[in-house]
């Protein structure tokens, strides 16, 4: 298959993956394989771990439903899904782009780095748990427990955030337009300066969304949590 | 972790294909549940008073059902398959019921009521399917689940589902942290329960709700106020199932929704091979909320 890969872009460009021939562990090695081009993954029937581990600037095209952990550890790579995306979509995200047409499930972007994660419709609980870095912009509402002790990056929702929003959370900054059900613990709304108007204008435009970002509110960390107080030492 | 599939047709012409679309999605969630599986089936047609039962290899079900005739006046047939039997009762299926849990202990009783039959096993849950002759199956509507035991053991009555009533039953993806006390609760209000699981402690506390008189939708919102743990679940119905996920809903699920059929899965590759999938509405249940389908006795479960 590695043969055939290294072949010019216009033959890469039509390079369909289609899994109900190929294993995920076949298909996943072709396209980790692969130096460039872009690839369709056909009938992905919600099976886990598709288009894990790349590392180099590929594009896939996800036509359906994808499982879990989709685009795990991605690096440069681009991949969009066609469909939803089930729990840990795009975990530990280094760098690149992931995108989700429709919904995806708990902890897309978790722990992620770098990069990009664009979900068009909803995500559910924990988007964004422990960020270090990842940018991830919502189309629609994130569930409850959302950027949970994020410490670094941007979380953009642009409908509804659910309960415990940013609990714990370090120094991401996340920015919602719709209703925060409930902030976490150590997790407060933040003055919106211009700074992060440009900031918000410039990831809103990356990803593809139109949305005004004077409509939105930041949130981020009140700080109190760093350090141990040395009132609560008897406690130990 | 365990697996949970669950089919409602809404198109009559899918029921004789039944458990035909459910075996694979049974088989796709071997892997959440290798050790156990089970499913309950709600058949179509007209109703036909039904035990599920369980015993050991080479129990004697002729002699079951003649003491069974004997000491409650009704008419009992027998349909064995492999160490279960359908007893066919015609007369009072709750005395019939009472009267073999507390008459004959080899005997589980797995399920009781005019559509439902419950079959369970250990083992590969497609090898159980076989067995059980899931995929020639008809009906309106079923569930079915994979389990990898975590707070009992590997055991076919420890297998799901569990019968909370007439006609109902659950299937539970999760583990229950106040199970213990539960069960001392519910079995000093005269819930018996037949085996160490703490789902059937679930299926215990609804059947127990219900008895006292709430609706299935009641029950359930006191299951979310007392349940303790981590707690995907699926109830069937006469005519329908419900699903609710606790507060925190570690454990997925996935629903589907198309003209001619609801789905619920642990994931939606189990739902991904059934008819139209590609025009279904897809979304995930949403944490601490009760879904129901179905009318009609859902109102009053048991």
């Amino acid at each position: 298959m590695s043969d055939g890969i290294t072949a010019t872009a216009e033959a890469q460009a039509n390079t369909a993956l289609d899994l109900t021939t190929l294993s995920v562990r076949e298909a996943n090695r072709a396209l980790q394989s692969a130096k460039g081009g872009a690839f369709r993954l056909l009938n992905p029937g919600g099976k886990h771990a598709l288009a894990c581990g790349l590392s180099q600037p590929v594009s896939v095209s996800i036509e359906g439903h994808a499982g879990y952990y989709c685009a795990g550890m991605n690096q440069r790579a681009e991949v969009t899904v066609h469909g939803n995306a089930g729990t840990g979509l795009a975990e530990n995200i280094m760098s690149g782009t992931v995108r989700v047409t429709g919904d995806a499930s708990q902890s897309a972007g978790a722990t992620g780095h770098g990069g990009l994660v664009v979900i068009a419709g909803n995500a559910s609980a924990r988007c964004g748990i422990s960020m270090k870095g990842v940018d991830i912009v919502v189309g629609g509402d994130v569930g409850h427990m959302s950027a949970f002790m994020a410490q670094a990056g941007n979380l953009v929702v642009l409908g509804d955030a659910g309960p415990d929003l940013g609990d714990s959370i370090y120094e991401a900054r996340l920015f919602v337009r719709g209703a925060v059900a409930r902030l976490g613990t150590d997790c407060v709304e933040k003055e919106m300066r211009a700074e992060h108007l440009d900031l918000l204008r410039d990831l809103l435009a990356r990803a593809g969304m139109q949305a005004d970002p004077a409509e939105f509110r930041r949130y981020g960390s009140a700080r109190r949590l760093y350090h141990f107080k040395v009132d609560n030492a008897g406690a130990y | 972790m365990c697996g949970i599939v669950g089919l409602f047709l809404k198109d009559a012409a899918l029921h004789p294909r039944l458990g035909a679309l459910m075996a694979p999605m049974l088989a796709e969630m071997t892997d959440r549940g290798p050790d156990s599986a089970g499913f309950a089936i709600y058949r179509d047609g007209p109703a036909r008073p039904t035990l599920s039962c369980l015993a050991p290899e080479g129990f004697d079900w002729p002699g079951a059902a003649r003491a069974l005739a004997d000491a409650t006046g009704a008419e009992v047939g027998v349909e064995r398959i492999s160490d279960h039997a359908l007893l066919r009762v015609s007369g009072d299926l709750r005395a019939a019921r009472r009267w073999l849990i507390d008459h004959v202990p080899q005997v589980d009783v797995l399920a009781s009521g005019e559509a439902i039959e419950t079959f369970k096993g250990v083992g590969d849950p497609l090898a159980v399917a076989r067995t059980f002759g899931l995929e020639g199956r008809t009906g309106t509507h079923g569930l079915a689940h994979t389990r990898m035991a975590t707070e009992s053991a590997v055991t076919i009555s420890g297998s799901h589902p569990f019968s909370t009533g007439p006609d109902t039953c659950l299937v539970h993806n999760g583990s229950l942290s106040n199970h213990f006390l539960l069960r001392g609760m519910l079995e000093a209000q005269g819930e018996r329960l037949q085996t160490e699981n703490d789902s059937e402690v679930a299926a215990a506390f609804l059947a127990w709700r219900m008895r006292s008189g709430d609706t299935l939708r009641q029950a359930l919102e006191a299951a979310l106020k007392r349940l303790d743990g981590f707690y995907t679940l699926t109830i069937g119905t006469r005519d329908g199932f419900a699903v609710l996920r606790d507060p925190i809903a570690c454990k997925p699920a996935v629903l589907a929704e198309t003209d001619r059929w609801v789905a619920m899965a642990s994931e939606f590759r189990a739902i991904a091979p059934l008819p139209g999938v590609e025009h279904a509405r897809i979304w995930e249940p949403e944490p601490g909320t009760i879904y129901t389908w179905g009318g009609g006795d859902m109102a009053k479960a048991a």
